[in-house]
């Protein structure tokens, strides 16, 4: 049994603009050293799948400057390995250059890729899915099921309110999808919710995606589960584990707080040896806390010279935290420069970001202070 | 494949290390950790890399194993060239080729290897030392010399000079005299085991040696003072930076002690990035009731306690109530609960049982304790003290388990 795996950088970016307007979610920074491409990245390599493609549409630089030629994730190789494939766009196209908007427009802009795809298996995958979770246990149970699509789910209650944000996947005792549908007006409740990661027999994928040519289909789940799931052998896989995606800025804010607060939840996604997390090696010098620093809590990476106080904060690399600063349940990404004497209280600055002396920033948990990338406050 | 290059490198990974005890049993001398997450030929690789040397042959003979593993193809450090790249020279059995005799005779032995390239000039390094140095300006010194070998040489106070190959040199920095370790020193100019040769030199002096049934096949000891007498033009290359030979426990210990401090005196922190063979591993966390005083931690670690001027290597565990002062933690060491560490070097994948305590404080007359030394994988029992300067192997551990029972 063999996979090829297929990941879409662009899909949800547009809950979280804060992050993603200099750079596609794939590339969004998360728990101070990873980009949040890491996780369904390492996902499919601990899975034993080395043929990835990432699907993007723009704002790739930071992706394919983290990605690089794949190395530090083991996908450089001769067969396979991982392919960025940005928009097909051609100056004789007659204007009719498009990008896609939905799941099903994507892969139907990749199709000549996926064409050329001669494993067995395809598993998407979107970037924000955050999990440690064994997908070769899904494809085994796919295959052994003889299923024509495995969408992953997790049970959720879901509110009045978050009822949009998730594709509702309704299933009978068999684990056969019966339904699936987003912002219905279906009761809330107890429901599985689609984690947005599936497995496709290849098989299925081609017909489903000249289908989806022929006849305009938009939607996977309206057009492809709800249209065949009569006739074809679409189930669920549910996963137990932990499972975040990003959905909001706030919503991104306290998922990284709750990973850091949660060791059992630290040690689920990052303490197992055989499935570790992969990201990009930087090479940055070890951290350096010098006389005087007080450090409680937190989540550092590597690079950082820190001489103040620093409690239930993530410190991306090469933070410096200036003598007498105050960093609280904040988190900065790589290079922020928090001066001498600064105060931060649920704050989250982007890259370069520099604090000067003396500032007091504060922000709560329903509203965190957002630097920009690059400010000198 | 070949092509021709300007010059190419000639690392000598060899040596035994025999001064660093139980840290070099397993391993050689240049795979010896340093710094939280480098390894001693780190940094002479690094250097080759910005130096714009992209042909380093690595000699190995001495416990080669884990150090093959580390060099690999030279990805780490961007060596995995199709033109050039690192290459790992192991000695070989052939009509006449045998164990490296010596640093000369490790050199002759590869020179087919040298050959490829068909280099201008050739850079021997040792894979010994803690430095940052740029080969390429060296290069551009000994070519404006016109010089048939250079050698850097570095200051030392006059009372150190007697411990180190000396180079006397007139006020344009020709060699006239070269004295290994002086009882009477005439200058401060010692070698620090770095040399370029013009290629052609090299291996006609090699040649040379190699027929000599008297010589030890040296560079040191051999080849430089014959070249000296025959009168070649050879030149010292000044170099003003930080350089450490870390051939010995205390050495070892103090250049790890070297990167701390308010401004530390060896600064890792630049664009002159030290390479080296990192695994992705989670970053580091510091618990609750942690403080950290002066420290280098890097990743993976847990810390749950005291760390006081300390250097720890990645995935080191700490837990609450253990202490740790002045002390080098390598890679994957647990410290368990109300241990006491201070003064002591702790390599790879030890466990310290809980109120075990290792080494001993610096005592009311301000003179610092000997560094005690924990070999790799070993569990040191719950309660066990560790005298200052003691050196445990897993022999010793088990003998001294015996005798306390």
């Amino acid at each position: 049994m063999s996979a090829a795996g297929i990941i879409f950088s662009n899909l949800h970016e547009a809950h979280i603009t804060e992050l993603t307007k200099v750079r596609t979610m794939a590339a969004v920074p998360f728990m101070a050293r990873y980009r949040l491409v890491d996780f369904p990245l390492s996902n499919m390599i601990n899975s034993g799948i080395t043929n990835v493609s990432v699907i993007t549409h723009y704002n790739y630089h930071s992706l394919m400057n983290h990605i690089g030629s794949g190395k530090d994730w083991d996908l450089a190789r001769r067969n396979g390995g991982i392919q960025i494939l940005p928009p097909f766009i051609t100056a004789y196209a007659n204007n009719s250059n498009s990008l896609y908007s939905t799941r099903l427009e994507a892969l139907c802009s990749i199709n000549h890729s996926i064409s050329n795809i001669k494993d067995d298996f395809i598993v998407l995958c979107d970037c924000d899915c955050i999990c440690n979770i064994d997908i070769k246990e899904i494809l085994e149970e796919h295959e052994e099921k003889k299923a024509d699509l495995t969408v992953v789910v997790q049970k959720k209650n879901v509110t009045d309110e978050e009822r949009a944000k998730f594709t509702i996947i309704e299933a009978d005792a068999d684990g056969h999808i019966t339904d699936a549908f987003t912002n219905s007006g279906m009761t809330s409740g107890e429901k599985h919710v689609s984690l947005n990661i599936m497995v496709i027999t290849r098989q299925f994928m081609s017909n489903m995606l000249a289908d989806t040519m022929a006849h305009s289909y938009k939607s996977f789940t309206y057009d492809i589960i709800g249209r065949y799931k009569g006739s074809r052998n679409f189930r669920i896989h549910e996963f137990n584990g932990h499972y975040s995606a990003v959905d909001s800025f706030v919503g991104y804010f306290n998922q990284s707080m709750k990973i850091l607060r949660t060791e059992s939840i630290r040690e689920e996604i990052f303490g197992n040896k055989n499935r570790p997390i992969f990201t990009r090696i930087r090479n940055s010098v070890p951290t350096r806390y010098k006389t005087g620093c007080i450090v409680r809590n937190s989540f550092i990476a590597d690079g950082c010279i820190i001489e103040g106080t620093v409690e239930n904060s993530i410190l991306a690399r090469n933070v410096k935290i200036g003598k007498n600063a105050v960093v609280r349940n904040s988190i900065l990404f790589r290079n922020t420069t928090v001066g001498e004497y600064a105060e931060l209280d649920y704050v989250l600055s982007d890259k370069n970001a520099t604090i000067r002396d003396g500032r007091h920033l504060s922000g709560c948990d329903a509203l965190p202070y957002f630097i920009d990338k690059g400010m000198n406050l | 494949m070949y092509k021709k290059k300007e010059c190419i490198a000639m690392l000598l990974a060899g040596g035994q290390g025999s001064r660093l005890y139980t840290l070099t049993e397993k391993s050689a001398k240049p795979a010896v950790p340093f710094g939280g997450k480098y390894r001693i030929i780190d940094f002479p690789l690094s250097n080759c890399v910005h130096s714009g040397i992209d042909v380093v042959g690595v000699l190995t003979q001495y416990r080669p194993l884990e150090l093959n593993e580390y060099i690999g193809n030279g990805q780490p450090w961007g060596l995995d060239l199709m033109y050039g790249g690192a290459m790992v020279l192991p000695p070989y059995q052939g009509k006449t080729a045998d164990w490296y005799k010596g640093t000369a005779n490790a050199i002759y032995q590869n020179l087919h290897f040298i050959d490829r390239y068909d280099p201008d000039y050739v850079v021997i390094l040792s894979g010994d030392h803690i430095y940052k140095m740029d080969y390429s300006a060296m290069l551009k010194e000994h070519i404006k010399n016109d010089a048939v070998c250079s050698i850097a040489v570095i200051n030392v106070s006059l009372q150190e000079a007697s411990r180190f190959g000396i180079m006397n040199t007139d006020e344009n920095n020709r060699i006239l005299e070269f004295e290994e370790k002086p009882k009477h020193p005439k200058s401060t100019k010692a070698s620090m085991g770095i040399y370029i040769f013009n290629t052609d030199k090299l291996k006609s002096y090699l040649i040379a040696d190699e027929a000599d049934e008297n010589s030890s096949k040296d560079f040191g000891k051999n080849i430089i003072p014959t070249m000296l007498n025959a009168g070649e033009r050879m030149f010292a290359y000044q170099f003003d930076g930080y350089w450490r030979d870390v051939g010995t426990i205390d050495s070892l210990w103090e250049a790890n002690m070297d990167l701390l401090g308010e401004v530390p005196e060896f600064n890792l922190d630049s664009d002159w990035t030290i390479y080296s063979r990192n695994y992705t591993l989670p970053p580091q966390f510091i618990g609750e009731s942690a403080v950290i005083d002066n420290s280098i931690i890097t990743e993976n670690c847990h810390i749950e306690s005291r760390i006081e001027n300390s250097v720890l290597f990645s995935s080191v565990t700490v837990e609450p109530g253990a202490l740790i002062r002045n002390s080098i933690l390598m890679s994957g060491v647990t410290v368990r609960a109300g241990a006491k560490v201070d003064y002591a070097i702790i390599d790879h994948d030890t466990v310290i049982g809980a109120g075990a305590e290792i080494g001993q404080e610096k005592g009311a007359d301000g003179k610092r304790p000997a560094i005690a030394v924990i070999g790799s994988d070993l569990n040191v029992p719950p309660g066990m003290k560790i005298g200052a300067g003691e050196m445990i192997n897993e022999a010793s551990l088990e003998a001294k388990f015996k005798t306390v029972g």
